[in-house]
């Protein structure tokens, strides 16, 4: 549940956000989801290893880096679709902790970690193809008590809750444009609304925070600007919204603070106006020699790819080691 | 007009046979398992062959009376689905798919074993005077035997009209269930997990304990099938084996998967095509051409040529929606 309470005022938050240190792993004044030390490895490749990251209650945050650094595979450790390799296990394990609204969830899976309230959508969209889009809201609800099976076959008991639903559907998909849809099969959606609907979907229980996987991949670009409206709106009424993309022109406008990951560790956190200019978040998106023109043979003197050569071998044996 | 008369009267006989409720029953919890839920069960009959030794075995050989052998029979059949489930059903479907067929010939086999000759009759099976009593006890009929529309069976005891009604009935009250719990909410998280499981997971509902009640009640359903089809006569471990499964899920498809009604009109079908195919060959075609063995042989092939031109042509079976559910596995 959102907290009414708290002072969403975007220019005061920015303000907050403004005076901390641009480092990756910076301490937030109201973190909502703390992560410490959490790592994923396939085999020998090491595809997330957080050591530590805070977000901050009532901000867009944004998690950007280029593809393969780790983004989606941090979002489902979180939600807990997967499982970090050092979990604490009962016998031995490692020290991967991380906890959303002061819970500690490491030993939790996927349905629980949404019924917390981090609820999230998915990068290749998970339409209920073959139900309406209006039953493909009203899953999305909790505490219905229809759902226990014992209560199920007994409508009175769950005719109630059944009616709120209904009209917080209707509510959500007035506001995602899709009411004239609600009849229809999710699968015969576009692609669009298929991810219009997943959002709003996901907003049917009231989440305390929203984490979207790339929600304008596919989207055609005049149906990206609402999407980012209806993200700024959410942020406006108190949900906290965490959201992955790759493309960093696309968070500028609308996220308050930046998190940038690159093969699977963060390496730079800050306002959407300064992180692009951080030396790790170019190299990590361009390259460390990008701005040297490689057709250029004046550039290209035998000092320059000597100064190259031993960086490559610098590198090399740190991957050794 | 005698034939076909006659004919009807077969007919009909075959449509309210125990036999032929017991398939509903089965059908209707295999309905709840791959029609709502997606779940690929390929051992329904092993959930009937549980029911209808728990029940049988209870009574023949530990004297248990009618209440607690059907309690037992319900036990073994939820004790099947949980050992079944917890491993598979964390895991993608198919898997499920193998460990049922699977389970399903293990306990056959192990029902089938002649070290166990004096518990389940091994091989040779149950005869249904020896765990009749309990059943026929509770009968409110009257003695005698009843004639409607040109059968006759008698009111209580062996291939009797006591079964029947229970069996019908049952089968009744199942549907009501089914369509009580399809309309809820409840119902409605089944159909998600079928479409998506990973959605229905990121919207905060444990899709394990949602599937693992689908199984245990659809595999309940099974259980009461498997009592009722052998109530009249005898249990047999290979009555219940591969083909019964196969058989049920064609009935199924048949009558479309994700329906209420569908697995009941399915196994009219399925019963009813059989018999007048049989009884017309054998009536027309004479004997030096086709035999009546080969008849019944011939009719199962229509009946496979059937399933394969109704996946083709019709996926959602006969009362299917195809926008809701076309066979999709």
């Amino acid at each position: 549940m959102s907290d009414d309470t708290y002072p969403y005022d975007r220019e005061a938050l920015r303000a907050t956000l403004r005076t901390l240190e641009q480092t990756p792993g910076v301490a937030k004044p109201d973190p909502i989801l703390t992560v410490d030390h959490i790592e994923r490895r396939f085999g020998g490749m090491t595809a997330v290893s957080v050591d530590h990251l805070e977000v901050q209650r009532g901000a867009i945050t944004a998690l950007i880096g280029p593809n393969g650094a780790g983004k989606t595979t941090f979002f489902n450790l979180i939600t807990g679709f997967d499982q970090p390799s050092n979990a604490k296990r009962l016998i031995g394990g490692g020290d991967a902790a991380w906890a959303f609204n002061g819970r500690t969830m490491s030993r939790t899976g996927a349905a629980r970690a949404a019924r917390a309230g981090m609820v999230r959508t998915f990068q290749l969209t998970k339409a209920l193809g073959r139900m309406t889009v209006l039953q493909n809201m009203l899953i999305g609800a909790n505490d219905q008590p229809g759902e226990n099976m014992l209560l199920a076959p007994f409508k009175p008991l769950w005719a109630a809750r059944e009616r709120e639903n209904m009209e917080r559907a209707a509510e959500l998909l007035a506001r995602f444009k899709l009411d004239t849809k609600k009849d229809d099969m999710a699968g015969d959606l576009s692609g669009g609304q298929k991810k219009l609907l997943e959002m709003a979907r996901a907003l049917m229980s009231n989440p305390a925070m929203i984490m979207l996987d790339e929600p304008m991949a596919g989207v055609n670009p005049a149906l990206t600007q609402s999407l980012l409206d209806h993200i700024q709106a959410l942020r406006d009424e108190g949900t906290t919204v965490l959201f992955v993309e790759h493309d960093m022109h696309m968070v500028r406008h609308i996220s308050d603070w930046v998190v940038v990951m690159a093969q699977g560790e963060l390496i730079a956190e800050g306002l959407p106006e300064s992180v692009m200019q951080s030396e790790a978040v170019v190299d990590a998106y361009l390259g460390a020699h990008h701005d040297k023109d490689l057709g250029d043979d004046d550039a290209i003197n035998t000092g320059f790819i000597r100064a190259i050569a031993t960086e490559i071998e610098e590198e090399l044996e740190e991957d050794v080691r | 007009m005698d034939f076909v008369i006659g004919l009807l009267v077969s007919v009909f006989q075959t449509l309210i046979s125990p036999t032929t409720a017991g398939f509903v029953l089965a059908a209707i919890g295999l309905n709840i398992h791959f029609g709502f839920t997606g779940l690929m069960n390929m051992g329904q009959a092993g959930f009937m062959l549980m029911g209808a030794y728990g029940f049988g075995v209870s009574v023949s050989f530990f004297g248990l009376g009618f209440w607690p052998a059907l309690l037992v029979a319900i036990v073994c059949a939820l004790v099947f689905g949980v050992i079944l489930g917890i491993p598979t059903l964390k895991l993608r479907g198919d898997y499920l798919a193998i460990v049922t067929i699977a389970a399903a010939e293990i306990v056959r086999m192990i029902f089938k074993m002649a070290m166990l000759q004096p518990v389940t009759g091994g091989p040779l099976g149950l005869h249904s005077t020896t765990y009749r009593e309990p059943f026929s006890a509770l009968s409110p009929l009257p003695e005698g035997s009843t004639t409607i529309l040109g059968v006759t069976y008698p009111n209580t005891g062996g291939n009797d009209w006591w079964v029947r009604i229970v069996g019908w009935g049952l089968v009744a009250l199942c549907l009501l269930l089914t369509w009580a719990l399809m309309r809820s909410p409840w119902g409605r998280v089944l159909k998600g997990i079928r479409e998506d499981e990973d959605a229905v997971r990121s919207l905060g509902k444990s899709s394990f304990a949602f599937k693992m009640q689908a199984l245990l009640l659809g595999g309940v359903m099974g259980a009461f099938g498997g009592i009722i089809m052998t109530l009249p006569s005898s249990m047999q471990p290979d009555m219940m084996g591969r083909p019964l499964t196969f058989n049920l899920w064609m009935i199924v498809l048949l009558g479309g998967a994700a329906t209420i009604f569908g697995p009941v009109l399915g196994t009219l079908i399925f019963f009813a095509v059989r018999i007048v195919l049989t009884t017309v060959a054998g009536e027309f075609v004479p004997r030096d051409i086709l035999s009546a063995a080969q008849t019944e042989q011939l009719a199962w092939v229509l009946v496979g040529v059937a399933l394969m031109l109704l996946v083709i042509f019709r996926p959602q079976g006969i009362l299917g929606n195809k926008k809701e559910l076309s066979f999709n596995v």
